[in-house]
């Protein structure tokens, strides 16, 4: 017999446990949820970018060496939001990944993709060694030993034809085959099903 | 030799039991005092019944054979005391800029405010010790069975508390943000972003976007000191509940 009245389908008790359990949710919600958002937001915003100028063609080497450039990627964040990148033309018999306007000039994040320890080249070895677990690359920044999952990230690089200055833009990740693929953090494999366990970043540049 | 009663003292020296009406019927300062205790307590008494509670937390029967390794977790409790004592007061000079402000004003607590390089060390080396703390008490919990009926969800309880004391290690090892620790910080976030499918998301909440930026220490900074906390004190108000409900072993 669930009312008062003939026909009723709800008690009075019922009724005003439900309103007053559904009022307080959408109180609770009604902060919560703004809430969350705002904790939440930084995952999906797309990161800003732009081309940043860091000198003239003549000044990267044309032979199997690199000169490094430090990039501002975070703004407000002093040194903690800088990145170092080794960068030098692009040699032709060496590096055979397909040519466009942005590869010109090679930039190489010196973020190893093992955890993340910046990588030094070391000239002598002709090698990017990474001294936190002894990831090692080779020129090209393509694994040559230790734990790395996958080549060192690269940054979009183009010459300025009314300034004739190297610029560099945002930062793509690489499979083994030095295919391009939008930025991922690194120990997140690209080959095979890599790509797909480790989907693309909402909050991740947009290309140029 | 068998124990010969003291002998009586005599009547003279003897302590006079106090009757009512003793002063003409004032009380003496120490009485009035051990009144006016009394009756805050009373009154305090009579709104909160407080007492039965307190009799039932502090005053139950602790089983036979209760020994030393039975202090390790009040122990823990100690050892996170210090770490919010200390925590709350290094927050007052704590700047979370990072830009360069974070590491200058810990420098400036250490070099500059009085006591501040003590008590900067107090609550890192207490962070330490509270771990070592807490793994000690897990390991006699478990190895003298503590953990079975009825209470498991002591042990569950307990187990949260240690993720959430290890989360308070990750995030206040970047707080000092100087090289160590900025890169222990990278390769954390890194660490956590190689879960598949969502680690790359949880990575970017945690820095609060692709890349160490701006919000990434504030962001920790919160965490540390706000929402871990807050999380810890409820849940270990809810382990001493159940310490003090089902006691620490089968009597």
């Amino acid at each position: 017999m669930p009312g008062a009245f003939e026909g009723e389908t709800v008690s009075r008790r019922r009724f005003m446990t439900l309103t007053a359990h559904g009022a307080g949710g959408v109180a609770a919600a009604a902060f919560t949820l703004p809430a969350l958002g705002f904790a939440l937001a930084p995952i999906f915003k797309h990161q800003a970018w732009s081309w940043q100028a860091v000198g003239p063609v003549s000044d990267f080497p044309d032979h199997q060496d690199f000169v490094t450039r430090i990039l501002n990627v975070q703004k407000d964040a002093g040194e903690s939001g800088t990145t170092l990148v080794y960068m030098r033309k692009r040699l032709s018999g060496v590096d055979t990944e397909h040519e466009d306007q942005y590869n010109q000039i090679i930039a190489i994040s010196s973020r190893c993709m093992h955890v993340g320890c910046p990588v030094r080249w070391t000239s002598a070895a002709e090698r990017f060694i990474c001294p936190c677990h002894g990831g090692v690359y080779n020129i090209r920044g393509i694994v040559t030993g230790g734990p790395p999952v996958r080549p060192l990230d690269r940054f979009y690089t183009r010459i300025n034809s009314t300034s004739g200055l190297v610029e560099v833009g945002p930062r793509y990740s690489v499979n083994s085959e030095l295919q391009r693929f939008s930025p991922r953090l690194p120990g997140e494999p690209l080959d095979g099903i890599g790509q797909f366990l480790y989907p693309s970043q909402f909050a991740g540049p947009k290309k140029p | 030799m068998p124990k010969l009663p003291a002998p009586p003292l005599p009547k003279v020296l003897q302590p006079k039991p106090r009757r009512p009406g003793d002063g003409n019927g004032k009380l003496t300062p120490a009485e009035t005092a051990q009144e006016a205790g009394l009756s805050v307590v009373d009154w305090l008494d009579e709104r909160t019944s407080m007492s039965g509670v307190l009799r039932w937390t502090l005053f139950r029967h602790v089983p036979r054979g209760t020994n030393w390794y039975y202090t390790l977790g009040t122990a823990t409790l100690f050892a996170f005391l210090n770490q919010a004592v200390t925590g709350v007061f290094l927050a007052m000079y704590y700047r979370p800029d990072a830009a360069g402000g974070a590491y200058e004003s810990v420098r400036n607590i250490n070099d500059n405010v009085w006591a501040g390089q003590l008590v900067h060390g107090m609550h890192k080396w207490g962070a330490s010790v509270m771990i070592i703390l807490i793994f000690l008490h897990m390991g006699r919990v478990f190895f003298f069975g503590a953990y079975k009926y009825p209470r498991e969800l002591t042990w569950v309880i307990g187990v949260v508390i240690l993720i959430l004391v290890l989360m308070m290690g990750l995030t206040g090892y970047l707080l000092p943000l100087d090289n160590r620790a900025y890169w222990a910080t990278v390769v954390a976030t890194n660490i956590q972003a190689g879960g598949p499918f969502i680690g790359p998301y949880l990575a970017n909440f945690l820095i609060g976007g692709t890349d160490f930026g701006a919000t990434t220490l504030s962001r920790f900074y919160a965490i540390h000191m706000l929402l871990i906390p807050g999380a810890i004190i409820a849940l270990i108000g809810f382990h001493l509940y159940l310490v003090a409900k089902l006691g620490t072993r089968r009597t």
